[in-house]
């Protein structure tokens, strides 16, 4: 297959991951179990949306793809790339946080291994988001340490959390077809090298608030093939109502 | 006692007069002083406050909550309890401040001096 088509299939389960979390987490917008907690969610949850769309802007401009907002909310379910840990309901924050702290490190490993990317466009968007997901990991790191070291409830919480998000996280790195390929040509190096860095990424971290990592034994996959969990289409009906109402108006 | 919407204050179990009140590590969060600095070498100021269970989560949370607008290339916070400060009631020792007009750096005229040495910088560049 040409490169192209296939650096175009990486970018759209990225932004994909991207635009679903980041509408997921949105919905805690309000209901934060503090104020300031409230803000700092929320503003992550919006600098995802914001990844999405500078990836679908790499594909509109040069990759030959569709306008960014079409692409984002005119699609059919079958369409969308994600993965199945993007997609689940908010559940409790126990759930949300966890999901977070798993994501954020997945999304910095593989940005940092597009630092070197040959497709210029995604190293010169890794480069941009650097800064943000520094903020977003070293938050989700302080909330697993501090809910870890706060009495018995509050740590069988955040292991259940990681046991019930642990499955569904190993499905980020759901491996392509090509994964052998886009490493070949330097775009990135293939999922299960980017597993590895997200496993020596997350492990101090679980190791330090004694949580238990799972084994890596049933991931959940089927996303990046257009598989998706009931979960995903009203969420999709919801995030384009408004813009569905009228496809054509400019916002 | 009707259960407060505040889950920390609920979980103070504060109905049962007889037992002794404990609270957790973390639970009772404190309020941390927020000091936003600009650029480099810039002052530090104060620019509010944020509640968090400890420092680090603090600064994450103030972050957020100061530095995500305008410019910023640091923050500091420290624990609001931490910080000395006279009673309110001692406030007449600053009361006669204003009248003591002398200690006032508005009083150095200095202001001429310089001008007179921008005119002649001046003078010897244009010649």
């Amino acid at each position: 297959m040409l490169l192209n088509q296939l650096i175009k299939e990486l970018i759209t389960k990225m932004g994909d991951d991207e635009l679903i979390l980041g509408h997921r987490n949105s919905e805690w917008t309000g209901l934060g179990p503090v104020m300031e907690e409230d803000i700092a969610f929320s503003s992550m949850a919006q600098d995802k949306i914001g990844h999405s769309w500078a990836l679908y802007r790499i594909l509109h401009e040069e990759l030959g793809g569709e306008d960014p907002d079409q692409f984002a909310f005119m699609r059919s379910e079958k369409d969308f790339k994600c993965c199945h840990l993007t997609e689940m309901p908010i559940g409790s924050y126990d759930f949300s946080l966890m999901r977070h702290f798993l994501f954020d490190h997945a999304e910095t490993v593989r940005y940092n291994s597009m630092l070197q990317s040959s497709f210029l466009p995604l190293q010169q968007l890794a480069r941009k988001v650097r800064g943000e997901l520094k903020y977003h990991t070293l938050h989700a790191d302080a909330w697993i340490m501090q809910l870890c070291r706060a009495g018995e409830e509050s740590y069988l919480k955040m292991q259940t959390a990681l046991d019930n998000c642990f499955q569904l996280a190993c499905g980020i790195f759901e491996a392509g077809p090509d994964d052998k390929q886009l490493a070949a040509e330097n775009v990135y190096p293939g999922e299960e090298a980017l597993y590895e860095q997200w496993i020596e990424a997350i492990y101090p971290v679980l190791v330090k608030a004694s949580l238990n990592m799972p084994e890596r034994k049933q991931p959940v996959y089927g996303g990046r093939y257009g598989k998706h969990t009931a979960y995903l289409q009203p969420l999709l009906n919801e995030m384009g109502e408004v813009f569905r109402l009228n496809p054509e108006a400019t916002w | 006692m009707n259960d407060s919407l505040d889950p920390r204050i609920n979980r103070l179990k504060l109905n049962k007069t007889d037992d002794p009140c404990k609270v957790e590590e973390g639970e009772n969060w404190n309020v941390f002083e927020v000091f936003h600095q600009e650029k480099r070498g810039a002052h530090h100021e104060h620019v509010g406050c944020v509640h968090a269970p400890d420092a680090g989560l603090a600064l994450v949370f103030a972050k957020e909550q100061f530095g995500r607008r305008k410019k910023c290339v640091n923050l500091w916070v420290v624990r609001s309890a931490d910080i000395l400060a006279f009673d309110v009631e001692d406030e007449d020792m600053f009361a006669n401040n204003l009248e003591k007009t002398y200690r006032d750096a508005s009083g150095f005229k200095v202001m001429e001096k310089i001008n007179k040495f921008k005119a002649q910088a001046k003078q010897a560049n244009d010649k």
